[in-house]
């Protein structure tokens, strides 16, 4: 128990050694004048403007606001929010296009070679080459910003939906057909689940590269959110905010991932490979 | 009225085409199955075992001749005939009871009435303590006892069991046989059981069918009348099987050799 509970603070100590030591030397070039602040500043620089970013401007006034919604006020929780709400219609709009498609497509021989020519000419586009055309068509503000992140995440769940449903196991289906299975169940209770694990990885993959665009397209299109956030600081040389809010955005997505990686356990309890606890 | 089944194998020819060769899987088989026969179809790896099988499932069709299941031609799978597989085959997506479900949703049963039979069947191949478990968390033994629970679910008169216990070590393999027969005789079904083990076919069947390799045919219809539980190490039974072991060396001998001249993958 005691042993236990001595390796465990072991483990977490081991692990942080790396990012300890690495502080340590940002901290040091810093107080020694080595390079400038304005390309440099120290940790402690970053992390007192990341907090000031992180909480409210305004002391806490019962009068106007309550004290959730103040609490809330911070500039860097605007910056989350709208990032975090674009990435979700983004992803979600990919998500509930690409899904049925992909099922189709994978089930259906007819319908993947009436669709797969165009997919495969319009998929090795980065989806930050749509930005010019999201800009022409949609203008700025959110609209083109969440039109790429559509591309974004459409593509990877698109293709390993497809692919899920065509590498279902053939055993299955044959055992499912000699149980009676008709077509609907075959396909609601056979290929959709055998095809999970596929169209989970697709998801993920599609959430990674929906966050990626987001900082992309907040460059370009609109006036707030994390990505716009760090550009606007570029214009002021303020080098603590940029780094402040490039630690936001990987909190942000290390957040996302983790998220992504429960749901995905808690789907595929049944599947080989998965420890479960 | 359950309508007592009796397959009729008639002349059923097989030819797989693969990129401009062919190979004479069946050739000409003939076999009438009475109801309540326990089946051993015994050969060589790449005789044509499960090829016979799966025209019987409606797996796949005869290049010509026809399989009839109590007069009527088979055209495609169906719950009257279960098939157990050697890989298992179970939805590793559904628990152990869901497995056993699927085939009573199918048909779309009552809530009580399918709860009632899962509960009878775990109870019979003693599963009762994994009934929530996925397939992942079961032996091969366990996996085994949990697809002949599936297919019992639907009191199919026809069992077909390809290799079932093929994949499992020699005591769970007898086991397995023993709760088969037991099994087999209290519910009087029509077993076709592939195998490539002479002991296991001894032990367990009626009429053994040994197939010849390329093409495959019958090459002798043997009958095996020694009363369940059969001892192997009886004399008879030891008879029996040097008996088969002569017939099977035959094919494995033609085998091999064809092997040497042509690699194929079975
Ligand atoms: N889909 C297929 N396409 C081409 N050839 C096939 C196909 N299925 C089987 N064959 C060939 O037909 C022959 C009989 O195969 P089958 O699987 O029925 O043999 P088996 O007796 O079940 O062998 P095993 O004991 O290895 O399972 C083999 O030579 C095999 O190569
Ligand atoms: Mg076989």
């Amino acid at each position: 128990m005691k042993k236990n509970c001595l390796a465990k603070t072991f483990g977490i100590l081991h692990g942080l050694l790396v990012p300890i030591v690495l502080l340590a030397l940002w901290q040091w070039l810093s107080s020694q004048a080595i390079v400038n602040p304005m390309i440099l500043p120290a940790p402690t620089r970053v992390l007192a403007k990341w907090w000031e970013y992180l909480m409210p401007a305004q002391a806490y006034d019962p009068a106007t606001s309550g004290y959730l919604a103040w609490m809330f006020s911070g500039e860097m929780i605007h910056d989350a929010y709208a990032s975090m709400y674009r990435v979700t219609v983004g992803f979600v709009v990919g998500a509930i296009l690409a899904l049925p498609l992909g099922l189709i497509m994978g089930a259906n021989d007819r319908v993947y070679k009436l669709f797969n020519p165009l997919i495969q000419i319009l998929r090795p586009i980065p989806p930050i080459a749509f930005i010019p055309l999201s800009i022409l068509w949609f203008g700025l503000g959110n609209p083109p910003a969440i039109f790429l992140i559509v591309i974004g995440a459409f593509f990877p769940i698109l293709m390993n939906t497809i692919a899920g449903v065509r590498n279902v196991d053939g055993i299955y289906i044959r055992a499912a057909r000699s149980l009676g299975a008709s077509q609907t169940t075959m396909f609601l209770r056979v290929i959709l689940p055998a095809a999970t694990p596929y169209i989970l990885t697709g998801m993920r993959i599609g959430v990674g590269t929906a966050f990626i665009v987001v900082i992309v397209a907040e460059m370009i299109a609109v006036n707030n959110g994390l990505g716009y956030r760090i550009l606007e600081a570029r214009e002021f040389f303020w080098s603590d905010k940029i780094i402040a809010g490039m630690f936001t955005i990987g909190l942000l997505g290390l957040a996302i991932d983790t998220g992504m990686n429960r749901l995905n356990n808690h789907l595929l309890k049944w599947h080989r490979g998965i420890e479960n606890k | 009225m359950t309508v007592q089944p009796h397959i009729r194998i008639e002349k059923v020819s097989k030819v797989f085409r693969t990129g401009g060769s062919e190979v004479a899987a069946l050739d000409d088989i003939n076999l009438d199955i009475k109801a309540g026969e326990f089946i051993c179809l015994l050969g060589p790896s790449g005789c044509g075992k499960s090829t016979l099988l799966n025209t019987v499932a409606g797996f796949s069709l005869p290049t010509s001749g026809v399989v009839r299941v109590h007069g009527e031609t088979v055209r495609v799978p169906g719950p009257d005939r279960g098939m157990v597989f050697q890989e298992y085959a179970l939805f590793p997506w559904m628990t152990v009871e869901k497995n056993i479900a699927f085939g009573l949703e199918i048909q779309k049963q009552g809530r009580a009435q399918i709860a009632g039979k899962v509960d009878a069947l775990l109870e019979m191949l003693k599963l009762q303590d994994f009934r929530g478990r996925y397939p992942k968390d079961l032996s091969g033994g366990m996996r085994q006892r949990v697809a002949i629970a599936r297919v019992l679910a639907l009191d199919s008169p026809i069992m077909l069991m390809d290799e079932p216990f093929g994949a499992l070590d020699s005591l769970t393999r007898r086991n397995l046989q023993d709760e088969l027969l037991r099994i087999w005789m209290e519910y009087r079904k029509t077993i076709i059981f592939v195998t490539h083990s002479i002991e296991e076919s001894i032990y367990l069947a009626d009429r053994i069918i040994v197939m010849t390799y390329r093409p495959g045919r019958i090459k002798q219809d043997v009958s095996v009348t020694m009363p369940h539980p059969r001892d192997p190490s009886s004399a008879e039974f030891n008879d029996l099987k040097k008996e088969l072991g002569m017939l099977v060396m035959e094919e494995q001998s033609r085998h091999n050799q064809e092997e040497i001249k042509a690699p194929v993958a079975d």
